[in-house]
């Protein structure tokens, strides 16, 4: 299945937005899951319910605050381009922010679920061996949620793969900017005799989905094993 | 050396704990659903109580009133679960080692070696803690204790999962470190043949109340 130039611009673009996507959502997403798993604090409820809400919204509508928001009009996006020159409207990097915030909430939730089913008292019972919070964080709580810090950041990935709606509203779809994998294959089935190109990229994009979850369940296996823990018991993170 | 006078409250469940701890073994015994892992949780520093004051030696652990609570991680107290809570990711060796590495090495009072060889643990260095019988992870739960030397160690029920073979093996042991470094503990334990042989002193808790 050979590819031709703009068909590889596109997966190369999907790969490097999705992987920085992902890398973004990995340390908010921890911090966040960690919060939401082991602290009670006022506002919770309406913080769960921001990170889920790009879920059950129609992606255009966060795509179209973005733009909003980051936009070179917006309050926000106008201050990035005056104090550091940085453009995230209609730009890769927009594709990336646009991917990571549909993304997000598939990170949050493995790895918070992950946090939840760690007993307390392995926490407790590393700190009254002198290890201050952080180190029993890091020793303790970080490695025994690792499954579930795989499982979310390859289902961002995935996620982020897939994104079309959010970016579509805030990048656009400009060939080897913002063109990811969806955009292209949408794109191909617009113009006449596209629809060999729209065939091969969908079966890519199947074959790689499949593949995220080959790795995923491999993944959370060793790690069950490593724990000595059978199977079941860690959170399969809704795969 | 060690002074308390805690007032705990949850829901129902009232604790009001006063009494003074000196070096040796000091037994608590009492019903159980009658506070002696709260107390246990409160010294270590895992629960915090409402009012009330906690000094070691000089130095104040808590004291309500001027609102200061020193943090478990700062307490340098050794505390033995009832069912180890040994650390799945890590191995034997690592678990031993855990509270070891956070203290200085002139505080370390055993070596590896020393630990490895009293508990009979020596062939299980390199096992994760899913691979060991209840007896052995409670062995290594008591080493990984040691090895972090603490200033008291608070043990609930160690003893509890383990059969009585294993138990004459370990109450020697136990009675040995009692001997050798004057440690001073405060063992949980609902069985009267441990507490005679072990303990210095008994104090009996129920309903919440501790009477010394």
């Amino acid at each position: 299945m050979a590819l031709t130039p703009e068909e590889w611009q596109a997966l190369q673009l999907s790969a490097r937005v999705a992987a920085c996507a992902t890398l973004l959502c990995l340390p908010l997403g921890i911090a966040l899951a960690w919060l939401m798993a082991r602290r009670q604090f006022p506002g919770k409820f309406l913080v769960d319910a921001l990170v889920q809400l790009p879920m059950v919204l129609p992606p255009v509508v966060p795509g179209y605050l973005l733009l909003l928001l980051l936009g070179t009009q917006g309050p926000i996006g106008g201050w990035l381009q005056a104090q550091f020159g940085i453009v995230l409207a209609f730009t890769w990097k927009g594709a990336v922010i646009a991917s990571a915030v549909m993304a997000f909430p598939l990170m949050v939730q493995p790895v918070r679920l992950a946090f939840r089913q760690i007993d307390v008292r392995l926490e407790q019972a590393a700190s009254t061996l002198g290890a201050s919070p952080w180190r029993v964080f890091f020793s303790i709580s970080l490695p025994l949620a690792l499954p579930g810090v795989l499982a979310g950041a390859l289902l961002c990935f995935s996620r982020s793969l897939g994104e079309f709606g959010a970016t579509m509203a805030f990048v656009g779809n400009i060939p080897g900017e913002t063109r990811t994998l969806p955009l292209a294959i949408y794109s191909f089935t617009h113009v006449p005799g596209g629809e060999a190109a729209a065939m091969r990229l969908s079966l890519l994009s199947i074959a790689l989905a499949v593949a995220a979850l080959l790795v995923s369940h491999f993944i959370t296996r060793r790690a069950e094993r490593l724990l000595g823990r059978s199977e079941g018991q860690v959170p399969r993170a809704a795969l | 050396m060690l002074h308390f006078d805690l007032h705990y409250q949850r829901g129902e469940f009232t604790l009001s704990a006063k009494a003074e701890i000196g070096e040796g073994v000091t037994a608590l015994v009492g019903p159980s659903g009658a506070g002696k892992s709260t107390l246990l949780a409160l010294l270590a520093g895992l629960l915090a109580p409402q009012v009330g004051t906690l000094r070691f030696g000089q130095q104040l652990l808590i004291d309500t009133a001027g609102k200061i609570q020193v943090p478990a991680w700062q307490r340098h107290f050794g505390l033995v679960f009832q069912d180890g809570q040994l650390f799945p990711h890590l191995s034997v060796r690592d678990n031993l080692l855990y509270g070891w590495h956070r203290r200085p090495a002139e505080q370390h009072r055993f070596t590896l070696q020393q630990v490895l060889a009293l508990l009979e643990i020596g062939p299980l260095q390199s096992r994760r803690p899913a691979q060991l019988s209840g007896g052995e992870r409670q062995r290594v739960a008591l080493g990984r204790a040691l090895l972090y030397s603490p200033r008291l160690l608070l043990l609930d029920e160690p003893l509890a999962s383990l059969d009585e073979r294993l138990k004459q093996q370990i109450l020697p042991f136990l009675k040995r470190v009692k001997d050798e470094t004057r440690l001073p503990m405060l063992y949980v334990s609902h069985l009267r043949a441990e507490v005679d042989y072990l303990a210095d002193r008994v104090m009996v808790i129920e309903q919440g109340r501790l009477q010394p």
